[in-house]
């Protein structure tokens, strides 16, 4: 089984490479994008009965940073 | 007088942090990430800058969940001394020694120059040979050195006086300029400017000795 985390800064924490990133999609005509966030995804392959209190306890204690990310699990 | 400094794979100023500590007249021990145990009769522990682990995932990250760090904690947890340097900074705020974080610097360029920290106070070990409001210059390289934190962390850093330096001409986004901050017991020290870069004349400027100078001579009486 898999577990996809998604990891986003939180809203209201600047994310200065989503700016980045929008004012080179208005360099290149995309005038409608209102704004850009980045963030990343974070696939983990995982024994056959690992909850998503495990993937939860993972993401506190690793994959994300709660001071400035929020994180959500996608288990498939 | 003892230190130990940690060493992580990628770091990378370990051994400018030993010189620095070994110039102001403590011994020093390097300590291997994988150790389960800090060597005994430390008075202070340095953790040095560089790229631990490649800065992968997010800087300090993974240097904070070695078995070293587990250690380096409860050494803090006791009231022991510590002093976290630019990726070190990184470390002990991601192992919540230390509040808030470290985001990529605003204009996204990774910077590396000298540049003017206010001191800002000078009531712990690290800052009492400085005067508050004194300009000392002190080297920059980093990538992720912007600060931030929740207002409510700022505003009681602010009250607690445990800002230690703020540039002068904010270089990377940092949250009301600040540079380096203290723990509640003002015994653990993070900062991402680098004064084991000052430490000596052939390095072209020594405002950073006289931390280590007079860290060395308050552990001395502590």
């Amino acid at each position: 089984m898999k577990a996809r985390v998604h990891v986003m800064l939180k809203d209201g924490v600047l994310d200065p490479q989503g700016e980045a990133v929008k004012h080179a999609l208005h360099g290149m005509g995309f005038d409608g994008v209102g704004g850009v966030r980045q963030g990343k995804v974070i696939e983990l392959d995982l024994e056959d009965g690992t909850g998503e209190d495990a993937v939860r306890e993972m993401c506190e204690k690793l994959l994300a940073n709660t001071v400035i990310e929020s994180y959500s699990i996608e288990m498939a | 007088m003892k230190a130990a400094v940690i060493v992580f794979p990628g770091s990378n100023c370990d051994r400018d942090l030993a010189e620095g500590f070994r110039k102001a007249g403590l011994d020093v021990q390097m300590v291997w990430h994988k150790d389960t145990a800090l060597p005994s009769g430390i008075d202070i522990v340095g953790i040095p800058g560089g790229f631990s682990f490649g800065d992968y995932l997010r800087c300090g990250a993974i240097a904070a969940n070695s078995p070293i760090c587990h250690e380096v904690k409860a050494h803090a947890e006791r009231g022991g001394y510590a002093i976290g340097i630019c990726n070190g900074f990184q470390v002990l705020t991601e192992t919540k020694i230390l509040p808030g974080a470290l985001l990529r610097n605003a204009n996204l360029k990774y910077i590396c120059r000298t540049v003017g920290l206010d001191v800002a106070e000078s009531q712990s070990v690290f800052t009492q040979g400085y005067e508050v409001g004194e300009t000392i210059r002190i080297p920059i390289a980093h990538h992720d050195g912007n600060y931030t934190a929740d207002a409510a962390t700022l505003d009681a850093l602010e009250a607690e006086d445990r800002v230690a330096f703020r540039y002068t001409d904010n270089p990377n986004g940092s949250d009301r300029d600040i540079a380096g901050i203290l723990s509640s017991n003002r015994r653990v020290l993070g900062m991402m400017p680098h004064p084991e870069r000052a430490c000596d004349p052939a390095q072209g400027n020594e405002d950073g000795a006289r931390l280590f100078a007079h860290l060395t001579a308050a552990l001395a009486e502590a």
